[in-house]
């Protein structure tokens, strides 16, 4: 019998037969923590009696959710990763690299056939290299840290065949919404998403990356995409420094069996949008288009990439986000901040009134960098748009691609991206 | 392992930014302040009302979000003795597991605020005393139900120094 790509990855990695249902135990190739999961598992690491971190080099703490620190606690907590990751000779980002979603795959951590935990629930996002990747909490990073394994129930997989091509002005952050909208917010819960078709083929692995991201949000536990003759370009530039990283591709078998099998024509897609205070809350934009905004973000590891900052920027190029709208901006890394100023990208978003914020988490997750005030819309290309989600439980949070949050910034109201792009 | 307590109840989806929200989250490691705050955005009282052994009972997808521990960490301090759900989102299960919180999933359309519950894990079944109906649990795979009964994986690895699985 056939096997799905999270079947094969487990099996090479566990070096057993694995099988949907199976429990194993595998082998990890990379472990992540960051800032607001990582202390409570160093904290694990010492409950748990550990010594030294297996591998410290295919081990990162990343300093992202709040950084630099708002926060003399915070403080105290960052301090302690950083002696931490010292002391056992572990790769540490800091503050300005950038949210850890991107610093993995962008330093060579992952690849094609790749196993990898993060603590951090979107670790699923490494899925659009070909790689089985998931979010788990701190003891179980602390336990990874300890032993360089995990153990897996080895999930089913539900795959989605996208045909067709996406039109202009819909990107893959509208596909994706689109099918969380279809499945809901618990359509995948335990399941492997495989993504396929020549809908995602078109795609570059920015775009990708969204996809990816945003399975979390079905409640899947991986995202998985093949890897093409894209995917290989872009791990070959992204290659780590060590030449670590033998990746080896994983394809799905033709017989393999799905839980189940999802297909749709994308060609007539219109740019979606996930209203507050559910992510499977989808609406076309014209159901929303005219609500209000005080506040539009654009960053996070779902839209932070340099495609995404160079479709807004050729939206807002020349012209005024709407003088009752506060525009923040946080590049996904340091090297994507770099690029984008070496295109002008950054310079074009900045005259148009952005304020540009760290590389890293930005207002994503409340912690700092543009908390809402009662009562106020936000349209954001983030993942969640959960009551409170941005530290404020009054404010009301929209979720869409770069494009339609550049446009809806200088209308200063929910506006469809395609009026923007003629 | 048998658990009673009584009963609060939430809806479906109940997320981890709602069980503690990251505003707090990423300020300190003290449990019991976070505990201070479990659950406020559903019931702004919830931390004051809950007695030691209480249970959450929910809908579907329980925990789904962020992979915070400290969203089990934080019913744990406030005393919650077990988590009933129609369903869980997967990290929150493994991460209760993992910390020692109970996870109980079954039926849970039946069960009103302050019905006394009795949960027996290894029997598969929920009581509700208050109602006298019964309900079936969904088992725990075996490894879980191991590391749940050795307090949490911390313990767990304490006692093993790996991943027991047989
Ligand atoms: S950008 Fe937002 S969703 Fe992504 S890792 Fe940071 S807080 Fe989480």
């Amino acid at each position: 019998m056939g096997k799905t790509i999270a079947e094969k990855i487990l099996s090479r990695k566990s070096g057993q037969d694995a099988r949907a249902n199976d429990l194993v135990v595998a082998d990890l190739d990379f472990r992540m923590g960051q800032d607001g999961t990582s202390p409570l598992a160093i904290r694990a690491f010492e409950e748990m009696r550990g010594k030294r971190v297996f591998d410290p080099q295919r081990a990162a703490l990343v300093i992202d959710h709040s950084a630099p620190s708002p926060l003399e606690g915070v403080s105290a907590l960052h301090h302690l990763m950083r002696s931490f990751a010292k002391e056992q000779g572990m790769i540490m980002y800091d503050i300005g690299d950038g949210v850890c979603h991107q610093l993995v795959p962008e330093k060579g951590h992952v690849g094609p056939g790749s196993l990898v935990i993060g603590a951090d629930s979107h670790t699923c996002t490494y899925g659009a290299l070909n790689a089985f990747a998931t979010g788990v909490g701190s003891t179980d990073l602390a336990a990874a840290l300890i032993s360089g394994k995990m153990w897996f129930k080895v999930p089913e997989s539900l795959r989605f065949v996208c045909r067709g091509r996406l039109p202009a002005g819909v990107y893959s952050k509208d596909l994706i919404l689109f099918l969380i909208g279809q499945v809901t917010a618990d359509g995948a819960t335990y399941m492997a998403a495989e993504y396929t078709g020549e809908a995602i083929g078109a795609l570059s692995v920015d775009a990708r990356f969204t996809i990816a991201n945003m399975a979390i949000e079905m409640g899947a536990k991986a995202g998985l995409m093949e890897a093409d003759d894209k995917v290989l370009a872009w791990v070959r530039e992204h290659r780590a420094p060590s030449g670590r990283g033998n990746f080896e591709v994983v394809s799905p078998d033709p017989e393999a069996a799905y839980a189940r099998v999802l297909e749709y024509d994308v060609s007539g897609l219109e740019p979606q949008v996930a209203k507050p205070h559910r992510v499977d809350n989808v609406a076309s934009i014209g159901e929303v288009a005219g609500t209000a905004i005080q506040q539009a973000v654009l960053g996070t590891c779902t839209n932070g990439r340099l495609e995404d900052l160079r479709i807004a920027a050729g939206i807002l190029k020349g012209r005024r986000v709407h003088p009752e709208v506060r525009f923040i901006v946080a590049p996904a890394s340091r090297r994507i901040y770099l690029e984008a100023m070496d295109e002008g990208i950054i310079q074009d978003l900045v005259r148009s009134g952005a304020a540009v914020v760290t590389p890293g988490c930005g207002p994503c997750v409340g912690t700092h960098n543009g908390v809402p005030a009662d009562g106020e819309n936000v349209i954001s290309t983030a993942n969640r748009n959960f009551k409170g989600r941005m530290g404020n439980s009054k404010a009301f949070i929209y979720l869409a691609s770069p494009a339609t949050v550049a446009a809806s910034a200088l209308a200063g109201a929910i506006a469809d991206p395609r009026e923007y792009l003629k | 392992m048998k658990l009673k307590g009584r009963a609060h109840c939430f809806g479906g989806d109940v997320n981890t930014d709602y069980i503690i929200s990251g505003k707090y989250k990423f300020k300190t490691l003290d449990m019991k302040e976070l505990a201070s705050h479990v659950m406020e955005d559903l019931d702004p009282d919830f931390a004051k009302k809950v007695q030691p052994g209480d249970f959450v009972v929910a809908g579907r997808n329980f925990g789904c979000g962020s992979s915070r521990e400290q969203a089990p960490l934080a019913l744990l301090n406030a005393g919650v003795g077990a988590v009933l759900a129609a369903s869980f989102a997967r990290i929150f299960y493994r991460n209760a597991i993992n910390t020692g919180l109970p996870v109980v999933e079954c039926d849970t359309a039946g069960i009103s605020a302050g019905d006394e519950l009795l949960a027996d894990m290894e029997g598969g079944v929920l009581r509700n005393l208050t109602r006298g109906t019964e309900t079936p649990i969904k088992p725990l795979p075996p490894f879980m139900l191991k590391v749940l009964g050795d307090g949490g994986l911390a313990a767990h690895f304490r006692k093993y120094g790996t991943f027991n699985i047989d």
